[in-house]
């Protein structure tokens, strides 16, 4: 680690702006930036799959408040949402005395959410609209063979509409990261909560944002190169034999 | 060699002409609303303030007109570079490090900065072994946040917000412990409460001078030299003639 300290205090000599300081704050950002959105993905996804069935379920009051609550989600800004769900919540007669006040008081949390509920809410249309698009072949061959709802649903149609569902969902990836630069409006330091602190406390707005700038491009990048190998693995199948 | 005279001179003109300040009739103020009681808008939405008043009188003394301009403060500073405004009359105070960036006008008044916190918080003096493991509230981009930031930045949490009125929100939903804050604006927006009890730690705070400056000051753009010293010269007379004392009382005693 020394070393490395010593290399960077030289590289930095003279410079105003980028002292290990400041970088540590934008390092500091890089890491709430990741797991903030690595996480609310990850949840997301998770309550994604099951609202994505129930939004195509046949009865009215399952498909309903499914339906509903995607469209609110899609339909509203996420910073509406961020800052429904910081500054609203304090609102709540009584909310400082229950057990979620913990969990509420961090910044982090109320951003985790918000960012959850909005990505929930895209991958399940995503998601629903590649069930739908499953051939009715398919389904009709593994209803011959004799498998059940539930059966067609895990072998069949879940397997092929997540591999439909990826380049759409590629997206919805990066477009999370992007839309999480909002979240220093709630006091978090992330990658552009750090680019507002170099801005303002230094007047560099050129410096600092495309500093942040080529961060958020390096892990676009990343993002990228993920969704590519993956589509090129499990969309294989559907390459043309020559042509390569 | 007439012809090349004469062309040069032209250039020497022009170039004179556009080096020399404009001279102004109409001011642009870029300021940050809001922040009680120094700017800030009334339930009927006009807005006001210590500045706002000060500032207008010093423009009608001047015989110019004045528009008010609003901006963020963490953006406040490349505004005027930008030309968005003319000059910055938010409570600004002035110091070496932004004395680079622009030019001030004397100071038009020097309060302190303090900390403020709930009034149940035992807590006598806010050292750094005082403040460890609680969160602070600054605002963004302020002397205050610079303060806070290197003398406390290692051992306290701090939640930097773009407004004074979300960190007061915050205070109020207790997910701050302390807030450093002007004390004027502290005084009205914490002490004033009706919603909980705050009080002040520690002595109120103006020292040192790197960080809080010599007094909230006007900015403008450093080639702007005329127009800063016909604001001086309307604060000396606004002070003389007890305007500037009549404003004063208006927003600072009760």
């Amino acid at each position: 680690m020394e070393p490395l300290n010593q290399w960077l205090a030289a590289v930095l000599e003279g410079n105003v702006i980028f002292t290990p300081q400041t970088l540590g704050y934008y390092w500091g950002g890089l890491v709430t930036t990741s797991q903030l959105v690595f996480l609310s993905l990850l949840v997301g996804l998770v309550l994604a799959v099951p609202l994505a069935i129930l939004r195509g379920s046949k009865h009215r009051w399952i498909k309903l408040p499914v339906y509903f609550y995607t469209y609110v989600f899609r339909g509203t800004p996420l910073l509406v949402q961020l800052y429904i769900i910081y500054y609203g919540v304090v609102f709540v007669e009584g909310i400082q005395d229950t057990m979620f006040w913990p969990i509420l008081k961090e910044a982090f949390y109320p951003a985790l959410i918000a960012f959850t509920l909005n990505t929930a809410a895209y991958t399940t249309e995503i998601f629903h609209g590649a069930i739908k698009a499953t051939s009715r072949g398919e389904i009709e061959a593994a209803r011959a063979y004799g498998m059940s709802q539930g059966l067609t649903m895990r072998r069949i149609i879940l397997p092929s509409a997540f591999r439909r569902a990826l380049p759409a969902y590629g997206n919805e990836v990066i477009f999370m990261l992007h839309a999480s630069a909002i979240a220093s409006v709630v006091t978090l330091m992330d990658i552009t909560g750090a680019a507002r602190f170099v801005y303002a406390r230094y007047y560099a707005p050129f410096e600092a944002f495309i500093f942040a700038a080529l961060i958020y491009l390096c892990l676009t990048f990343a993002i990228l190169y993920l969704f590519r190998y993956l589509e090129k693995r499990l969309l294989a199948h559907l390459k043309p034999l020559s042509g390569n | 060699m007439k012809k090349l005279l004469t062309v040069s001179l032209l250039g020497v003109a022009i170039a004179a002409g556009t080096a020399q300040a404009r001279d102004y009739d109409h001011v642009r103020f870029g300021v940050d609303v809001p922040y009680e009681p120094m700017e800030y808008r009334t339930p009927e939405g006009e807005l006001t303030g210590f500045d706002i008043e000060l500032g207008n009188a010093m423009c009608e003394e001047i015989g110019v007109t004045c528009e008010w301009i609003e901006q963020e403060w963490d953006g406040i500073i490349p505004g005027l570079l930008s030309r968005k405004y003319d000059a910055i009359m938010s409570s600004m105070t002035i110091n070496d490090e932004r004395r680079e960036t622009v030019l001030f006008s004397d100071a038009y008044i020097t309060p302190p900065s303090a900390w403020f916190a709930p009034a149940e918080l035992d807590l006598e003096e806010p050292t750094p072994e005082a403040l460890d493991g609680m969160t602070i509230g600054v605002q963004r981009g302020t002397l205050q946040d610079n303060y806070v930031t290197d003398l406390y930045g290692d051992v306290a949490e701090i939640s930097r917000y773009s407004t004074a009125d979300d960190m007061v929100l915050d205070m109020e939903a207790q997910r701050l412990d302390i807030v450093f804050l002007d004390f004027p604006v502290g005084k009205s927006t914490l002490l004033d409460s009706e919603e909980r009890e705050y009080k002040v730690v520690g002595e109120t705070i103006t020292e040192p001078k790197e960080y809080f400056g010599d007094g909230f000051g006007i900015a403008f753009r450093p080639r702007d030299e005329a127009l800063a010293e016909r604001f001086n010269e309307a604060l000396a007379t606004l002070k003389e003639d007890g305007t500037y004392d009549e404003i004063y009382q208006r927003y600072f005693e009760d």
